[in-house]
Order: structure tokens, then C-alpha cells, then sequence
């Protein structure tokens, strides 16, 4: 097998989880989908640390680990300040600005 | 076994055990990953994304970053998942998708488009060439993964890693604040609800409520006790169980009745 099939798998998670954040309403599955963005991006990363030989992908992909987890804490409080006021995750009912 | 003229990437070649690893969990990986798109409930999503992210964690430890697997299930399968499903308990665990589309064309256009993107993605992978051949980890992995990667991050990467620790202290700050709701009035303490007690209309609830069931024909909850007068006492019954409509009329339980049962 080929190093590369990791890359396509790569890929494809990270397209599967594109059509995520797009398609899907609830705010708390929009966020899981960009996780598997994240993660699609660190695999391509670990994968092309091992392709190159040295450890620059691999801490890119921890520095992408700790961002991720920073941008979780952050969005799920912003996720459930919403709930509060609206009463709702769906991405629909926060369109106070529309009208 | 590299060609630079090559129309896919050739970067070496795996051993015949971690490609049988692959082909056997990346397809389960794509499907969790679909099945996360196209299931109704959040929870199934997240469990879902669970699995693709221990499946990484394995894919990872086999390519040779070890901390990084280890890292991924820690962080990732075991707190960042456990935040989410979380704050799903907190938002509701029943919240499903509506199926309806808000804007006309959303999931064709968007389906479309992501099409485009994965073809792109793929086809540019195919089509890549490196210029000089695949080194593999094992090199880089002489002093142990971990040893390498503190050097990498503690030398080299030290300014990263601090901006990084900043950014770590302003998002938890950052949470604190959005989750924090302001008490609009001040919580009654026991003191106070006494000198409610006391300094009311009439003492007769002083000795706080009457408990349910007591003195009547039943000893439930949902039953009104019968005051001294024979009459029943509603304050005894939870307001809550009033308001549901469970509460069982206290009629059949009054003096009159009793009287009737024992002539």
C-alpha cells in the first residue's frame, strides 16, 4: 500500500465534514463536523511528517490539537449562551440581525 | 520506488500489517464519518466522531507518532468529546435536525460543492510529486518520538508554545465569561423564608406546610392532608403535582365522607 492512501483518506473526511458544517442545522453537530476538519487537516500533517522524514507536521499537528481544543471551550459557551436567550442550538434561529 | 515523472504520488510503500490496518479501518472511518452527516440525533453524531477520532489515534500511532495517538485520545475522544456530549445533556439530548430546507437549492448546491472540493483535494493529491524520495519516521523516531518532538517544541518552537499557553488562559477566561449568567434577584436564604414564616399574614404555616397524605384516607403524595376540621388542607400537596394535574381531588376525602364510610 501507499503512503498517499492516507492523504486520500485525509481527503475525504475533511470534504464529508465541509458538507457538515454546511448542510447540518444543529449548532452542536456544525462544531463536531469542523472537529473532523481538524482532525482530516492533522492526519494529512502526521502523514506528511512521516513522507518528509522530520517532526515538523507532527507539531503542527499538536499546535492544531491545542487550538481545537481552545476553539471548543469557547464555542460551546457560545453555543449554549444561545440556548439561553433562544432557547435553541439550530443555526436557523439565531437571525436576530436579519430583521 | 520513486519516480518523479510519476502520475500519482509515490512516497514508499507501507509494510503488508499497517495496510491491512488501513484498509480495514479507514473504510469504517468514512463511514462513521457519513453516518455523523446523515444521522437525525446529536448524540449518535458525536459517538459517531468518537470512533473516527480513535480510529485516527490508531492511524497516527501507526504512522510513527506515537504522542500524537496519545495525545488524540486523551484530548480529543476523552475531553473534547466529553465537552460535547455535555453540553448536549445541557441543551438536550432530543434535539434533532428539522429536514427542512431554510434556503431553496441549500443541499444540492452544497453537495455539489463539496463534491468539487473532494475531487479537487484528491486529484491534486494524484497528481503531486516529491522531489526527493520518502524518508519515513523511523529515522526521526531514533531518540523516541516524545524526546523528538520536546526538542522540536522547546527549541525551535518555544515562541509558538507560550503564544499557544496565552491563547489556552484567554479561552478558558473566554468561557467563563460567555457561560456566566447574572442572578437577577438575590437567592431567599432559610432566614429569611423563617421571617417570612413569622412576620406574615397568619402564623398558621409557621410550623411550615402540612405534609401530604397525613391524617387522610390515603398516605400518598398526591393526596391533600385533612386539617383538624376535617376539611382538606391544599397547601399539603406539592404545587407542582397541582399545576400537572396529578393531584387527586381531595372531595372523597373529606369529614363527610368518613362519616358516610363508617355509618
Amino acid at each position: 500500500m501507499d503512503i498517499s492512501n492516507y492523504l486520500y483518506l485525509s481527503a475525504i473526511l475533511f470534504t464529508i465534514g465541509a458538507v457538515g458544517v454546511v448542510l447540518r442545522r444543529n449548532a452542536i453537530v456544525v462544531f463536531m463536523c469542523v472537529e473532523l476538519m481538524l482532525n482530516a487537516a492533522n492526519l494529512a500533517f502526521v502523514t506528511f511528517s512521516r513522507i518528509n522524514g522530520d517532526l515538523v507536521g507532527q507539531v503542527a499537528s499538536f499546535f492544531t490539537m491545542v487550538v481545537a481544543a481552545c476553539e471548543v471551550v469557547v464555542g460551546l459557551a457560545i453555543i449554549v449562551t444561545m440556548y439561553r436567550s433562544r432557547r435553541s442550538a439550530s443555526v436557523d434561529d439565531a437571525s436576530l440581525l436579519k430583521r | 520506488m520513486h519516480n518523479l515523472f510519476a502520475q500519482s504520488l509515490h512516497v514508499g510503500s507501507t509494510a503488508t500489517p499497517e495496510a491491512v490496518q488501513f484498509w480495514f479501518l479507514a473504510p469504517l472511518a468514512v463511514l462513521a464519518a457519513l453516518g455523523m452527516l446523515l444521522v437525525k440525533k446529536a448524540v449518535h453524531s458525536a459517538l459517531l466522531l468518537a470512533w473516527v477520532m480513535i480510529t485516527l489515534a490508531i492511524l497516527y500511532i501507526a504512522q510513527g507518532a506515537l504522542f500524537l495517538g496519545i495525545v488524540q485520545v486523551v484530548v480529543y475522544t476523552g475531553a473534547v468529546m466529553m465537552l460535547f456530549l455535555f453540553i448536549l445533556m445541557l441543551v438536550g439530548v432530543d434535539s434533532s435536525d428539522s429536514l427542512i430546507e431554510n434556503i431553496k437549492g441549500q443541499r444540492a448546491t452544497s453537495i455539489t460543492a463539496a463534491v468539487g472540493i473532494g475531487g479537487l483535494l484528491i486529484s491534486l493529491i494524484g497528481r503531486a510529486t516529491l522531489n526527493h524520495p520518502a524518508t519515513g519516521v523511523e529515522s526521526i523516531n531514533a531518540n523516541g518520538n516524545v524526546q523528538g518532538l520536546a526538542n522540536e517544541l522547546f527549541t525551535k518552537y518555544v515562541w509558538a508554545f507560550e503564544v499557544v499557553s496565552a491563547l489556552l488562559i484567554t479561552a478558558a477566561l473566554g468561557a467563563m465569561v460567555l457561560a456566566h449568567s447574572q442572578k437577577i434577584k438575590v437567592r431567599t436564604s432559610q432566614r429569611d423564608l423563617s421571617i417570612a414564616r413569622f412576620r406574615g399574614d397568619s402564623l398558621a404555616t409557621a410550623a411550615g406546610l402540612p405534609g401530604s397524605g397525613i391524617f387522610a384516607l390515603h398516605n400518598a403524595v398526591d393526596v391533600p392532608a385533612l386539617g383538624p376540621d376535617g376539611l382538606p388542607a391544599q397547601a399539603s400537596v406539592s404545587k407542582v403535582l397541582e399545576a400537572r394535574g396529578d393531584m387527586i381531588a381531595s372531595a372523597p376525602f373529606e369529614r363527610n365522607d368518613i362519616q358516610e364510610e363508617e355509618k
